[in-house]
């Protein structure tokens, strides 16, 4: 059980303690170790920390070569960097051969600190997803993190990790072990289901008292593993409880909310309200005033799924 | 002197031999990149014939050199190439960009075997490169790790990332070689993307730097690879001087020879400038007319 941890520092953590019994696992840093929080491990481990400099497409290219060697790369930056900057790197030198590449993004949607839209990243999961043979999964807190991190050394592929920066409390089981494509309920309900991910997962918690205070009843699932998504639970949440809603760190568009859309209207259409960014550039500031002026403050979401579920 | 002379003639027979192949599988699929792999032929045959410590029986050998074409799309000469050291039977040099081939427009790694890595986006190949050799260093390798970079690809910025990565984890055991043809697709780097002064470039990236005057003289590259060789803590670059569609007259120093699809009556000149037997020829084209 880990008590209010920021899952970037959950992730230095745990590569630090595997990377210490498994000598071909390396942490390449574009000059953000201390934000990421792979400056423990650079510290612990030099030999296996490879500082490549702002240099992100050489970082990937470079990871690529590593992993056809039997080594397992992390090639770490802010996910707007460690997405789109190297998404032709990320297509071409590590998806298409399908290397054992893992990359990490961290600092995700609209929380990265108070640096605004250049460095916020709204459309990772969406190009992301659109690779081939690429995995993307978010982390909910630092247990589920720990155990993401302890996977990916195992599965043999490339997986883009998507690691919010901030404090999140305890969600997952403290038994929890992640299965790739599996979700997890955190609590059962009748009227509406609520699917989210990572760091905006606090406030879906606190959006699930406030409907109860109203009567409505939320399912709450967590779903870490975007791609491959778990098909089974949405379909069974739309049996159950009929309507879905979807809350996302990220644009509506290709993100978590669309992948949500594209299983219920091919396999088991039901009412949809997808509730993220609305396809505009974030804003420097807290992430109390972004989430207010975005519409991803527990009552900005109540208030969007109470108007849902009267329509 | 004597073996001097036996070893220069084995060289250009297979140097001649492959670019045969490369017009053949041309004539076979309908197109290609021909400019830049006719550039290349002298320089992968020294790399696959003299220098490089690999086992066509076994491609995955951990300890084997490594090659990366970081231009990728020039693969047609190193195709050619890798079937003549028994990567692939040389019957699979006419699937060429068919759709299930193993020979695919831009090399795969996953399902050629001899490519050590899947390259074609310009700009990635050098750095994979560079992952390579710096793993070998991690790992207390002794193999060694060559990379073909085009002059076009040269224009790409991640190319000089690259460079500067290699030369600051101090890769005595990368050589890269840049295919200085002087022509890029749509006209020539001079007026494309001048890359002057080169060598000054790279020197200043903090590569040992060779120029090779004839980058089609097997004793000028072999020459070059060996000095590679003795440069310790630094990555070096061999700046070969090149022709664009080399050993085809009507190609050589053509901007339009980046990529052909050439008719008969091409093929058929194309091969006999080549010395390529008749009976050959004959076969080469009744396929063409057959496929047409």
């Amino acid at each position: 059980m880990l008590d209010k941890i920021a899952p970037r520092v959950a992730l230095g953590n745990i590569l630090t303690k595997l990377a210490k019994e498994n000598p071909n696992i390396l942490v390449l840093d574009a000059d953000l170790s201390s934000s990421v929080k792979t400056d423990g491990f650079k510290e612990s481990l030099p030999k296996q920390f490879l500082e490549m400099g702002i240099a992100e497409q050489n970082m990937i290219g470079v990871a690529a070569g590593l992993s056809t060697l039997g080594f397992i790369p992390f090639a770490c930056s802010f996910a707007a960097f460690a997405s789109r900057r190297v998404y032709d790197q990320v297509v071409a030198s590590v998806a298409y051969p399908r290397l054992n590449v893992k990359i990490i993004g961290a600092y995700v949607g609209l929380f990265v600190g108070m640096n605004g839209a250049t460095h916020q990243s709204l459309e990772d999961v969406a190009i992301m997803r659109a690779i081939p043979n690429m995995v993307v999964i978010e982390p909910v807190d630092g247990l589920e993190t720990e155990e993401i991190v302890k996977f990916a050394v195992k599965y043999n592929g490339p997986m883009y990790l998507r690691i919010g920066r901030d404090t999140m409390p305890s969600i997952v089981p403290s038994d929890y072990k992640f299965q790739l494509g599996k979700s997890v309920t955190i609590k059962d309900g009748s009227d509406v289901t609520i699917i989210s991910c990572g760091s905006i997962f606090e406030e879906v918690l606190s959006v699930e008292s406030l409907l109860e205070k109203e009567g409505i009843s939320a399912r709450i699932i967590n779903m870490s593993s975007i791609k491959p998504i778990d098909e089974e639970a949405i379909i069974k949440a739309a049996k159950d409880t009929g309507r879905i809603v979807t809350v996302e760190n990220h644009n509506i568009i290709g993100g978590l909310g669309s992948t949500v859309a594209e299983v219920l209207s091919e396999k088991y259409p039901v009412k949809l309200k997808r509730i993220g960014i609305r396809d505009v550039f974030g804003k420097s500031g807290t992430n109390e005033e972004m989430k207010k002026k975005f519409g991803l403050d527990d009552f900005g979401i109540f208030m969007q799924i109470y108007d849902f579920l009267k329509s | 002197m004597n073996n001097k002379i036996i070893e220069k003639e084995r060289l250009e027979e297979i140097a001649r031999q492959t670019r045969i192949e490369v017009v053949q599988m041309i004539g076979k699929s309908g197109f290609g990149h021909i400019g830049g792999s006719m550039s290349i032929v002298e320089l992968l045959t020294v790399l696959y014939f003299c220098e490089m410590n690999i086992d066509p029986k076994n491609p995955q050998w951990e300890d084997r050199d490594r090659f990366v074409l970081s231009k990728g799309h020039s693969c047609l000469s190193l195709y050619a190439i890798l079937a003549q050291k028994g990567y692939f039977p040389e019957g699979v040099l006419s699937t060429l960009d068919r759709i299930d081939s193993i020979l695919q427009c831009h090399p795969d790694m996953k399902i050629c075997p001899g490519i050590d890595m899947s390259t074609g986006a310009l700009g990635q190949g050098i750095s994979a490169a560079v992952g390579i050799a710096l793993g070998a260093k991690l790992k207390g390798k002794n193999f060694r790790t060559y990379s073909i970079v085009g002059d076009g690809e040269s224009a790409e910025g991640q190319v000089w990332e690259a460079a500067m990565c290699a030369s600051k984890f101090k890769l005595d055991n990368l050589v890269a070689i840049i295919d200085y043809n002087k022509l890029t697709l749509s006209g020539k780097t001079c007026e494309v993307m001048p890359l002057e002064p080169f060598y000054d470039k790279w020197v200043s990236f903090g590569w040992y730097v060779i120029q090779i005057e004839d980058g089609h003289s097997f004793a000028q590259i072999i020459d070059a690879l060996n000095k590679a060789k003795n440069i310790k803590k630094k990555p070096t670059a061999i700046i070969a001087n090149t022709i664009k569609g080399k050993g085809i007259s009507f190609y050589e120093n053509q901007v339009k020879s980046h990529a052909v699809t050439m008719t008969v009556e091409q093929v058929e000149s194309a091969l006999k400038e080549l010395r390529c037997p008749q009976e050959e020829i004959e076969i080469t084209l009744a396929q063409m007319k057959e496929g047409n």
